[in-house]
């Protein structure tokens, strides 16, 4: 939560020292924070690995060691991190609003889906077009089954925790229905859609591995995002409303135009990086598409205390996270699932270590 | 003839109500004691999950159902530990924390499966339907009501009993009155933080009950994430139940139908409907259901806020 500035007349020398302190500490704390409930939740995976008779020390080596082998594994790493950092970044919007949407999952499947329906269907567009469409498409479907939600909290006070959720599970099945049905490829004994026209592809920046230009659009979105929340007017009065709609009220700020920017802003970043999943690595629409990238923004977002430059970090680790629990399964045998123990932790451990705080650093009250 | 049909379809169609209702009464029950005590457990997916896995692992290894039940209450009771120490104790936000149980629910079942049952290819003996004397002979009725599993009947007691801890006695008035006005309570000298860790046992120890049922009692295997939405479904229930015990109890029957509806729909292939659209009934009826239940004025007032002494 956003420190306030002390503005009390107190003692000059404590002020000046308190200031010191927090100049010097402040950015240290920032970081130092995630990086114990990251290491914390390392240990706890490691210590659950060894517990049920793996061999910890070579699974963290094979882990530390493949995933950055080469060009390759590198450019696999951000073509996981792309989503993770764009359904993070989106997060720390919505929950800086204090809008609980655990729906990003549901978000991404919806702007696959337009992606997908967009990217199969024209003809004779020039990639310059069409690209930016299948983006814009995604984005758009993303934010409109968020919008679903936020209406529902505006006019119906119905809780956007539950009805998030309940949208993710109905996104999914009406995946499941399209690839089944109406997107199916005939000839394709697998559910599948189609593929996409050659010129919604995304581009990929280094061939010959398949990182796409997904990447650099999500880092561009993180300095935007930041830049919305902490330094503009409407940002501020977004973050008013999450801290206290009833301050924000008596301030004149519209809560329900706050929660609709903030879920819609959310579920954009959500579907884009699904419009992202299809038109630069998979090209086809599937069953699973995802393989829980909504969750893990979740994580993504709080580890970097919701804050969408700290998301690009946190999205980093957990892309590494995700490659490294890859290859422990394929040459260790260690089940993949591991990854949400640890993110699990992770969460518990930020919320742990945020209640030590240095007394010091306080601002006097 | 087709009378015959239509009225044993109805019968198959409420015994598998209630049926599939069993796991959305203990959670939802268990999760009115929770917030009526002012704490908001959105990890009640994640301890039903602990509850499938710890059931199906004790009753695999030791062929008791009996066994599994007890292991899958003890789970459950870690798991509200957990949560409990984190909300109540460290007074973090309840919300992440319970997104962060539910994200170590699904993991640690998923990792635990995997590790040890993976290769364990037969499930378990569920637990079998019970007849009762006389009254399950009954025509219609019987095999619907007096032809279940213990689980299932094991509802009703459930509910007579959290409706009598909750009304009459002073545990439950205190319980409630946490929820409301937890200041008052302290003031009279009783532990605010020691009735909500109560609150939050009995909730997560009956959310893992709900969760053993789908695995000792419904499907004979334990499947990575088997509680697919139920623990979130539940927590739309007692809103939609307005915080009571006795409505939990109804609104998961209302529930129980919709699930029963999915199935037996999706087994008559003369409809010209995708098989999709069943399966998403129940999750569209909880949505439905929060449109409903515009007034809320019967929310405890202090549901998620954590107790702070001044």
């Amino acid at each position: 939560m956003a420190n306030s500035e002390s503005g009390q007349p107190l003692a000059v020398v404590p002020q000046v020292y308190g200031a010191l302190w927090r100049g010097l500490l402040g950015p240290l704390r920032t970081i130092i924070q995630p990086a114990a409930a990251v290491i914390v939740a390392l240990a706890c995976g490691a210590g659950l690995l060894a517990f049920n008779g793996y061999e910890a020390r070579a699974v963290i080596d094979v882990m530390v060691l493949g995933v950055f082998q080469d060009t390759r594994s590198i450019a696999e790493i951000l073509l996981k991190a792309t989503p993770l950092i764009l359904i993070g970044v989106g997060l720390c919007v919505a929950f800086r609003c204090s809008i609980w949407n655990i729906g990003a999952e549901g978000q991404f499947y919806a702007g696959a889906i337009a992606a997908t329906a967009v990217g199969v269907s024209f003809d004779g567009l020039t990639a310059w077009i069409y690209v930016p469409l299948v983006m814009l498409a995604g984005a758009l479907a993303g934010a409109a089954w968020a919008a679903i939600a936020g209406l529902l909290k505006v006019y119906f006070r119905a809780s956007e925790i539950v009805t998030t959720i309940m949208l993710n599970y109905i996104a999914i099945i009406m995946t499941s229905y399209l690839v089944t049905g109406p997107l199916r490829d005939a000839p394709a004994a697998y559910p599948q859609s189609a593929r996409l026209v050659q010129e919604a592809w995304m581009p990929r920046i280094l061939p010959p591995t398949r990182l796409h230009i997904g990447i650099l659009v999500a880092l561009a979105l993180a300095v935007v995002m930041y830049v919305f929340l902490f330094r503009s007017t409407r940002g501020y009065a977004l973050r008013v409303v999450g801290i206290s709609p009833d301050a924000a009220r008596y301030a004149g700020i519209s809560v329900p135009r706050n929660i609709m920017l903030s879920i819609c802003l959310s579920g954009s970043m959500a579907g884009l990086a699904g419009a992202f999943e299809i038109a630069g690595v998979t090209r086809r629409l599937f069953q699973s598409i995802s393989p829980g990238y909504g969750f893990e923004g979740i994580a993504v977002a709080l580890l970097a205390n919701n804050n969408p430059i700290g998301a690009v970090f946190s999205g980093l680790l957990f892309a590494i996270l995700r490659s490294g629990s890859e290859l422990m399964q394929i040459t260790a045998q260690v089940p993949q699932v591991l990854v949400l123990v640890i993110q699990g932790i992770v969460i518990l451990s930020v919320v742990g270590f945020a209640v030590l705080r240095i007394p010091s650093m306080r601002p006097s009250e | 003839m087709e009378d015959v049909a239509s009225l044993s379809f109805l019968a198959a169609t409420i015994a598998a109500s209630w049926r599939l209702a069993a796991p959305l009464i203990f959670a939802s029950i268990g999760e009115v004691f929770s917030e009526r005590a002012g704490v908001l457990n959105i990890g009640l997916e994640g301890v039903m999950l602990a509850g499938a896995f710890a059931g199906f692992a004790a009753a695999f290894t030791s062929g008791s159902i009996l066994l599994g039940v007890a292991a899958a209450i003890t789970a459950g009771v870690l798991v509200g530990l957990l949560f409990a120490f984190f909300t109540i104790t460290i007074k973090a936000d309840q919300i992440v924390v319970g997104a962060a149980i539910n994200l170590l629910g699904l993991g640690l079942t998923a990792f635990l499966f995997r590790a040890y049952f993976s290769s364990a290819g037969k499930g378990i003996e569920i637990a079998k339907p019970v007849d009762l004397p006389w009254l399950s002979d009954l025509p219609f009725f019987g095999e619907a009501f007096f032809r279940q599993n213990a689980f299932v009947y094991s509802t009703l007691p459930v509910a007579a009993l959290a409706v009598f801890v909750l009304y009459r006695t002073s545990f439950g008035l205190t319980l409630r009155a946490v929820g409301e006005h937890p200041k008052a309570v302290d003031v009279s000298g009783r532990s605010v933080a020691l009735y909500r860790y109560g609150a939050v046992l009995i909730c997560s120890a009956l959310a893992a009950l709900g969760g053993a049922f789908l695995t000792l009692a419904h499907s004979n295997q334990f499947v990575e994430g088997i509680s697919s939405g139920r623990g979130f479904i539940a927590l739309a229930v007692v809103v939609f139940a307005r915080w009571s015990p006795i409505g939990a109890f109804i609104v998961s029957l209302l529930f129980g139908v919709f699930y029963a509806l999915q199935l037996q729909l999706q087994a008559q292939p003369v409809l010209f409907l995708p098989y999709q659209l069943f399966q998403a009934l129940p999750y569209v009826m909880t949505i439905a259901a929060l449109i409903l239940v515009r007034n809320r004025v019967d929310t405890p007032s202090m549901l998620g806020v954590a107790y702070k002494k001044s």
